[in-house]
């Protein structure tokens, strides 16, 4: 047990900081790999090797170091800071508000840096990822307050092992972070700001300018920020039991994989779209489990 | 091995072709051939690209566009000529307007044959330039001196 | 306690003193004297003031009474001003709410006001030293850094006239009756403080005459904060009919008695109610927030003194000073909890939409304070102590920043000669320091691990712990808004463009002096307030809340808030180490056809050079500005009315009561 500021950490804490600091990138990696091995697959192709992200990585760190902005490397380099520290209050088991707003911070830096260059196809990207982050910030947050409703804490040492099954209570939030989820994970049909995929209008979007280096830290902070997404979902599930927890782990798996079928069932919509549904799914989803949960707190229902 | 051998990123510029290489290229990201298997992702970005493969001649007005896509590319960078207009210019040569193939512009490391060329022969062309990617690699320092010292040969002739 | 006169006294006669020098050369040092002296005080005040108890000031009954007096006849005085005012521009709804407020107020004090006693009439607490230092820093700040603003003004607008005596002796003004705001628990005194920040608003907003539009928004300004007023004295008229006192401290005793018990004297809900509706108009809260939006015709100190540090605070600090009388208790409570609450939240969520729309960089910084005003009354409304803690920071945080942008801004729009967020296009190149004050300032209102956000987070965690969850709902809404239209102005400042001549050499001294500080100023507090919040405002929470232990105080654990720091620091530190530092090959743009090599123009079709121009977005038909402020006054004026009513009901209620008990009145 180490005493910080009058919060006690166990040693299991910073050992699950540690094991996500050292494996979030690796497992970031072959969940990426894995994505595109079975994209291919759906569309009748053989695919690229599972590695295939990890050799793009590091080739993208051999290449000759260009930049357009002497700025924006670091801009860059603070957002992959930001997220690795984002995803270690995560699995040391920090504050969830925090977690987001560090998040926030992290996806801040990244559009700064398409800014910072001035030029027109980073800036689109920029502006399109600012106005996703506009579009699922609410239910994100919404989200953390009904896990807070329903297991008495924003920390989430204490929500991984206080005894509701947050689902149950937490259905329509689930439903709307699901929703919003496809655009934190970049994909289709709201892929808006950069994609994943060969062809885009935006020539790539916020990533244009970056090359070389830069380009191959934002594909490690795409690892990072992955497998944090993937904790949120897990938070619905862990009860503390061993059950509740591989439960958790698969329902996990099976989100990505859904993901998946619906980054390739889509074409691209528009940022209206993106923008209204996201919203609308926020306050119908989001809001009607925030008021039922309310009144489950009246009742004493749910709560300390 | 290095790596840039496993993940070629290529970004594909359309001189003045008739359009036919440009399919076969498209049809080489199919699932009849899925050069996706190679690692090999077309990416429209040239500041992204490790391979650009140019189809059709350049005529006056896309020299500097050429040029500043092969510039914008990061070392190490191969050009691969696909079809017989961007190797020599083919038919179109003695238009008033075409100046030849992409080897009057900038360097070409590999010249993929046909009219259009084929499907196979543009990854044949593909992979015989991972070799030269792979030599260029091993030797980024001196690329990127030759480079360097090209650039400043050319502002001073400006 | 003598200082406590002395920082209502000292700023007075420095502003009668103003209204004689007619020389920029002797003024310019007396501001700058006075405003270090008025600085220097307010912070001597606060380091030997500080502690959990209420410190007040002692006052010979016969020296009260000549104090009273006075304030009277002032007040008789003012009242004719407005109204010869209102007859000169023909405003006459201002006529009339001034013929009938302070007759009111003055029958009030010669009948039954003379005979209460009254203890205390001048005191502090922990939450008036953090206001006193707020006015005596930034207000003063303030007044130095508009010696060097007012000078390009006159020059700029020859046509508005030089009456810059009048205006640093309302500046000065501004800052005596804020001190006297904050320090009177006599609600009679307070009121009378009141009405000159009323006044002196009018005038400093109305400060070019020539201008028809100022002359309206002054009128308009005027206007809602009688009505505020009239609602202060009929606040105080009831609360001295049924409880035969004027103090703001008895009422909160009895408030929150009433509100442990469980038996609230019926007549409190309406004095707090007329009270905190006040402090909403003050506060520019919708449906009054047009005032302040309005107010932005005046000079750029006047806008920065207004939004940050003095008179919209005014608003607020009474309604956080309310807040223990606050709260919801039961699920169909529609008392001034419920109407503090929904105002609030309602002004938070659509103002910050009507910001999205804006590009004018003062009207962006108009609907922001008045969105972080409305956080700051819902935080109030919620009544718990965590709660108000979230609202005090953000009263500290918003003060700071505010005023720095708008300072920035300012100096921008003189040097730039334009307001406008478009127009300040790759400020970095032309003016670097200024865009680096900017980027702190604009960081500093919407990301972790500044102030505004902590407060924002602490107002999220406190909300979710009250009973009105629901307001939760309004927060997220409302904070990604504002992540919007700060982060794409942000965009704005970092985004580096080719080829701009640097012009920042016509800046004053003086304007580079107040806002480096004030930079300074958001970083160090942004490092130290777990320290502040630790020694003010904590024990002012332990002392309005009965019961609350100083753990649960704060909204935040202190070790989040350690953690935060720390990321402070490490920004900072990654930024001054490696800014701009980079051995890569800096290489042109891509720009889809060739760039030819300045960045900013590209060989189009038919060989046309095309320049390019970014621009940001403003979703102008998702959120229209005129549409969000629409929504917003209807549903604030349904609550408002609801809740009046019902306050309404009580008094008739009460009446009826006193008349079957034979009772007169």
């Amino acid at each position: 047990m180490i005493n910080f500021f009058g919060t006690e950490i166990s040693f299991m804490q910073i050992l699950t900081g540690v094991l996500y600091l050292v494996f979030a990138p690796v497992i970031g990696c072959l969940i990426a790999g894995i994505d595109r091995k079975i994209t291919a697959r759906m569309q009748g192709r053989f695919g690229p090797p599972i590695l295939q992200p990890y050799y793009d990585m590091r080739k993208l760190f051999a290449k000759e170091a260009i930049t357009v902005r002497g700025s924006q490397e670091l801009f860059v380099v603070c957002c992959l800071i930001f997220m690795i520290i984002t995803g270690l209050f995560f699995f040391a088991g920090g504050n969830l508000l925090m977690v987001i707003f560090t998040l926030t911070m992290a996806s801040v830096f990244l559009i700064v840096a398409g800014f910072s260059s001035n030029s027109p196809f980073s800036q689109i990207g920029a502006e399109r990822e600012l106005l996703l982050m506009m579009t699922y910030e609410p239910m994100v947050l919404l989200m953390a307050v009904g896990l807070y409703l329903v297991n008495g804490s924003f920390d989430v040492s204490e929500i991984v092992m206080s005894d509701p099954i947050s689902i149950i209570y937490l259905a329509g939030m689930f439903i709307g972070y699901m929703y919003v989820l496809t655009m934190k994970f970049r994909k289709s049909p709201f892929d808006l700001s950069m994609s994943h995929h060969a062809h885009q209008e935006l020539v790539k979007g916020l990533t244009t300018e970056f090359s070389g280096g830069t380009m191959a830290v934002l594909e490690i902070v795409h690892w990072y920020e992955n497998v944090l997404l993937l904790g949120f979902v897990f938070l619905f599930f862990s009860n503390g039991t061993v059950l509740m927890v591989a439960i958790g782990v698969v329902a996990c798996l099976a989100m990505y994989f859904l993901e998946i079928i619906i980054d390739n069932g889509y074409a691209r919509m528009k940022w209206q779209f993106a923008f209204k549904s996201g919203w609308i799914m926020t306050i119908i989803f989001g809001g009607v489990n925030l008021i039922v949960l309310y009144y489950l707190k009246l009742f004493g229902l749910i709560g300390a | 091995m290095a790596y840039i051998t496993k993940s070629p990123w290529l970004i594909h510029y359309d001189g003045s072709s008739c359009n036919g290489c440009d399919i076969e290229v498209l049809a080489c990201l199919t699932p009849m051939y899925d050069v996706e298997r190679f690692g090999v992702i077309n990416t429209g970005n040239p500041k992204h690209a490790d391979i650009f493969l140019v189809t059709g001649s350049v005529n006056e007005q896309n020299i500097p566009v050429v040029q500043q896509i092969y510039e914008q590319m990061p070392s190490p960078k191969v050009v691969v000529a696909v079809g017989i207009c961007a190797c020599s210019g083919g038919v179109f040569k003695d238009c008033y307007n075409i100046i030849g193939g992409v080897d009057k512009v900038i360097p070409v490391d590999v010249y993929v044959p046909g009219c259009a060329a084929r499907p196979e022969a543009i990854i044949d062309g593909v992979v015989k330039g991972l070799g030269a990617l792979e030599k260029k690699q091993k030797n980024l320092d001196t690329v990127l001196t030759l480079e360097k010292v090209a650039r400043e040969e050319a502002e001073e002739y400006d | 306690m003598g200082v406590l006169a002395l920082l209502i006294l000292f700023p007075l006669i420095i502003a009668l003193i103003m209204l004689a020098i007619k020389s920029d050369k002797i003024r310019t040092p007396i501001v700058v004297g006075a405003a270090i002296v008025i600085g220097a005080l307010s912070i001597f005040f606060a380091v030997t003031n500080l502690g959990s108890e209420m410190k007040v000031m002692w006052l010979s009954a016969g020296a009260a009474e000549i104090v009273g007096n006075a304030m009277i006849v002032i007040e008789a005085a003012l009242a004719l001003l407005i109204v010869y005012q209102g007859l000169k521009y023909k405003k006459y709804l201002a006529c009339i709410l001034a013929l009938v407020q302070t007759p009111l107020l003055i029958w009030f004090e010669l009948t039954k006001g003379h005979d209460i006693k009254t203890e205390t009439f001048l005191y502090s607490d922990n939450f008036s030293i953090i206001m006193i230092v707020i006015i005596g820093v930034i207000g003063s700040a303030i007044c130095v850094y508009a010696t060097g603003y007012m000078k390009d003004f006159t020059k700029h607008h020859p046509d508005a006239g030089d009456r810059r005596p009048f205006f640093y002796f309302l500046m000065f003004l501004f800052l005596s009756a804020m001190f006297g705001i904050v320090i009177s628990n006599n609600l009679v005194w307070m009121y009378f403080f009141w009405e000159i920040t009323t006044l002196c608003s009018f005038f400093l907003i109305g400060y070019s005459k020539g201008l028809k539009e100022a002359i309206n928004n002054s009128f308009r300004a005027l206007i809602m904060n009688l009505l505020g007023g009239l609602f202060f004295v009929v606040g105080i008229v009831v609360l001295g009919y049924f409880a035969e006192t004027v103090e703001l401290s008895s009422l909160l005793t009895m408030a929150t008695e009433g509100k442990a018990t469980g038996q609230m004297m019926p007549f409190i809900p309406v004095v707090v109610g007329c009270l905190a509706f006040a402090g909403l108009t003050k506060a520019a809260q919708m449906p009054f927030s047009s005032w302040l939006l309005g107010a932005m015709v005046a000079p750029t100190p006047t806008s920065a003194l207004l939004h940050s540090s003095t008179m919209v605070k005014a608003g607020v600090f009474l309604i956080v000073k309310l807040s223990p009388a606050l709260g919801v208790n039961t699920m169909f409570d529609i008392g001034p909890g419920f109407m503090v609450i929904l105002v609030g939240g309602v002004t938070f969520l659509f103002a910050s939409m009507a910001a999205l729309s804006q590009s004018n960089a003062k009207r962006v910084l108009a609907y922001s304070t008045v969105a972080n005003l409305g956080l700051i009354v819902a935080c109030a409304g919620v009544g718990t102590a965590p709660a108000v803690w979230a609202a005090i920071l953000l009263i500290i945080f918003h003060a700071v920043t505010k005023s720095l942008l708008f300072l920035c801004v300012g100096t921008a729009e003189h040097n730039i000669r334009s307001r406008d967020i478009e127009d300040m296009d790759g400020l970095f190149g032309r003016m670097p320091r200024l865009a680096a004050f900017m980027i702190v300032g604009i960081s500093g209102m919407f990301l972790a691990p500044f102030g505004m956000l902590i407060s924002k987070w602490a107002a999220l965690q406190a909300v979710a712990d009250s009973n009105d969850a629901w307001l939760v709902l309004f927060i997220v809404f409302g904070s990604s808004v504002t992540l919007f239209y700060w982060m794409k102005w942000l965009g704005k400042m970092v985004a580096v463009v080719a080829n701009r001549e640097n012009i920042q050499q016509n800046v004053h001294n003086a304007e580079w002096s107040i806002t480096g500080g004030l930079t300074g100023l958001v970083i160090a507090f942004t490092i130290t307030f777990p320290f502040f919040s630790h020694t003010t405002i904590v024990p002012y929470l332990t002392g309005a809340f009965k019961g609350i232990s100083e753990a649960n105080a704060e909204a935040l654990r202190t070790d989040n808030l350690i953690i935060m720091i720390v990321m402070v620091v490490l920004v900072l530190c990654l930024i001054l180490l490696l800014y701009g530092r980079t051995n890569k090959r800096v290489v042109p743009l891509y720009m889809s056809g060739v760039n030819k090599g300045d960045d900013l123009t590209y060989e189009g079709a038919m060989q046309k050079d095309v320049p390019i121009a970014l621009r940001n977005w403003y979703l102008a038909d998702m959120f229209p500005e005129k549409l969000m402020n629409k929504i917003g006054n209807i549903v604030t004026c349904v609550v408002l009315t609801l809740t009046l009513t019902y306050l309404l009901g009580i008094v008739l209620y009460m009446l009826d009561y006193l008349k079957s008990m034979g009772g007169v009145l």
